[in-house]
């Protein structure tokens, strides 16, 4: 007889056997109901799956753990912010033109969060397989955390500073904030595995350590102890949602050879896409971290040539090469981040954040950091800005830019081989003519025009009078930006003036 | 070309003893120090092992715990009870 006997303690299972329990066999098959019509979006990207088993989460985690270790993040998180609030942390950034990084963030990034937290649930129901399923759906929830704290961290800075006060309303509406919005709603609109070959894979994996690694370091280095504390938070989730971006990859490509030129096309599509949002990050990085820990330029390498290039070697024995045009984005590292830094000093009257032109000692440490190119082509071009700003001349662009239809920056890099010519490309479908920055975008839009010619690009809806009016006054309103406080330079905004009052304050007591 | 795999740590208590793990198991292991963050590359491949950690931080580790601490990683991963790998399969 076969009794159990009730002093024998049970041998605790291996994190593989508790995995495989999560994943296997929960499920059920449907007997009533067509299996096609519970998973409608599976099939119509042209991907074929054999087997849905064959995907693992390479780090196994179960929902125990899960839980465990985000409580764990979310109590170390949030002492951090209260204890950065009571100590009034504010005050001991580096220099109050670093929150201007912050309004970036909080406008461009923070609704991306959200957004990713929408597309990873509509994946993790969609997915036919449990593991994919579960990773998705673990990958929901982080999101809405990362958009849940970033807010909640911010929100002590929009006390003081201006420019923060209504982040979802601007990233619907305000014109460069369209970038990001459009990167993200190509992405959802897309099936479900083109979304996890953009978000998770493309931008992830390949692009997005270069925004929370350096730049949160950076955050650090400049005194912001509550960013760098969220950034990091979300960035340990990251971990995971790179390898689930990895992971899908390789699944596809080892399920199904056809798969495999499906998977290129959207790898070569979505770093292009992913690579154009970063030029706001390769700004925020060079200008606007007033204590520097590397360029643009230094991180492009780290990140994307040796990094990026020991993933796509690994690839390569699925026949996935470099995505297209990586070759352009390494001609454009050494303009990238000042071509973008330029133009918002430009359009400054109509942004939700301030900008100026670099100290001297900015620009020495840029000719250190770029030598061929900055003290050639920038360094004049913020001499002569200055020195008109000197002369109560301060250059504002008053025309409204041609738009990229697909990345929908404004056209203003140069040619990867000329940096003194603008890149444009056009192109004519159905009798009107669309422009484009670059090959890049171009080769995306002729892949899928019935796509981009729908987009929303800010300057011809203001054109067309629906933004709230046809004069910038009114558009500015739109936006329900605080005209004559968010926008315009940093000297002599209300945010210099409350900072130089900070640090008054301080001299005297020290002089006392 | 040997690819270099990577993870990135933050600048912590725990992330201080799990770096120290890393050199100690990994001798090709190349170490940079950010502000809040170290950075460790290793050509082809890099292993975590739960014992040396353990020995480093003085307590019982989880290798899940380390959730907590990575910043970033670069490599396939693979997880179980005893050890987290990182590794290029070329
Ligand atoms: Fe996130
Ligand atoms: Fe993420
Ligand atoms: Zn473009």
């Amino acid at each position: 007889m076969n009794t159990p006997n009730p002093n024998e303690r049970l041998r605790k299972l291996s994190l593989k056997e508790r995995y495989a329990h999560l994943t296997r066999g929960l499920d059920w098959q449907p007997t009533y109901q067509d299996k096609k019509k519970i998973f409608p979006f599976t099939d119509y990207e042209g991907i074929k799956i054999h087997d849905w088993d064959a995907f693992e989460d390479p780090f196994r985690l179960t929902m125990d753990s899960y839980w465990k270790y985000q409580a764990e993040k979310e109590r170390k998180l949030y002492a951090v912010i209260d204890s950065f609030a009571q100590n009034n942390g504010q005050m001991n950034i580096s220099d109050a033109r670093y929150i201007n990084a912050l309004k970036i963030f909080i406008t461009a990034v923070s609704p991306l969060e959200y957004a990713a937290h929408r597309g990873f649930a509509h994946v993790g129901r969609h997915f036919e397989g449990v593991g994919p399923r579960i990773a998705c759906q673990f990958q929901a929830i982080d999101e809405l955390r990362h958009a849940q704290t970033q807010i909640h961290t911010i929100s002590h800075f929009n006390k003081f500073f201006d420019g923060l006060h209504d982040p979802l309303h601007m990233y619907n509406r305000v014109w460069y904030l369209s970038v990001p919005k459009s990167f993200f709603e190509d992405a959802i609109t897309a099936g479900p595995f083109e979304f996890l070959t953009a978000v998770s894979f493309s931008f992830e994996y390949v692009l997005t350590s270069l925004l929370f690694v350096p730049f949160m370091s950076g955050a650090a280095y400049n005194g912001d102890m509550a960013t760098v504390t969220f950034g990091f938070s979300a960035q340990s989730d990251e971990s995971r949602h790179m390898t689930l971006g990895l992971e899908i990859i390789k699944f596809m490509l080892q399920q199904d050879e056809g798969n495999v030129p499906i998977v290129q096309k959207w790898i070569d599509k979505w770093f292009w896409r992913g690579y154009r949002l970063l030029s706001i990050i390769a700004m925020m990085m060079d200008y606007m971290l007033p204590k520097k820990i590397m360029s643009w330029k230094e991180a492009w390498e780290m990140y994307f040539e040796q990094g990026g290039g020991a993933l796509f070697n690994d690839l390569s024995r699925y026949g996935i090469r470099l995505p297209k045009y990586h070759e352009v984005a390494k001609a454009e590292k050494d303009h990238y981040s000042h071509q973008a830094w330029s133009t918002f000093y430009q359009y400054s009257h109509a942004s939700a954040f301030h900008t100026w032109t670099p100290s001297e000692e900015e620009m020495t440490w840029f000719a250190e950091k770029y030598p061929a190119s900055f003290n050639q082509l920038y360094r004049p071009r913020y001499d002569y800005w200055a020195k008109a700003e000197a002369d109560g001349k301060r250059f504002y662009n008053n025309g409204l830019p041609q738009l990229c239809q697909v990345c929908q920056i404004p056209t203003f890099f140069t040619e990867p081989t000329d940096p003194t010519r603008i890149s444009t490309r056009t192109k004519i479908y159905n009798g009107e003519r669309f422009y484009f920055c670059s090959d890049g975008c171009h080769d995306i839009f002729e892949d899928e025009p019935e796509k981009y010619l729908q987009s929303w690009l800010p300057v011809h809806q203001i054109l067309q009078g629906n933004c709230g009016g046809t004069t910038v006054p009114e558009v500015l309103d739109w936006y329900h930006l605080n005209q004559g406080a968010d926008n315009f330079d940093y000297l002599g905004s209300p945010d210099e003036a409350l900072w130089e009052n900070w640090q008054s304050a301080r001299k005297r007591v020290i002089a006392s | 070309m040997t690819s270099n795999v990577s993870i990135t740590l933050q600048n912590t208590d725990d992330g201080r003893g799990i770096v120290a793990a890393i050199i100690a198991d990994n001798p090709e292991a190349v170490v940079s120090t950010y502000p809040a963050m170290t950075k460790i590359d290793c050509p082809s491949r890099l292993i975590m092992n739960k014992t040396s950690i353990e020995q480093q931080l003085g307590r019982e580790f989880d290798l899940h715990e380390l959730n907590l601490t990575m910043v970033s990683i670069s490599g396939n991963v693979d997880e179980d009870d005893d050890r987290l790998l990182l590794m290029w399969n070329v």
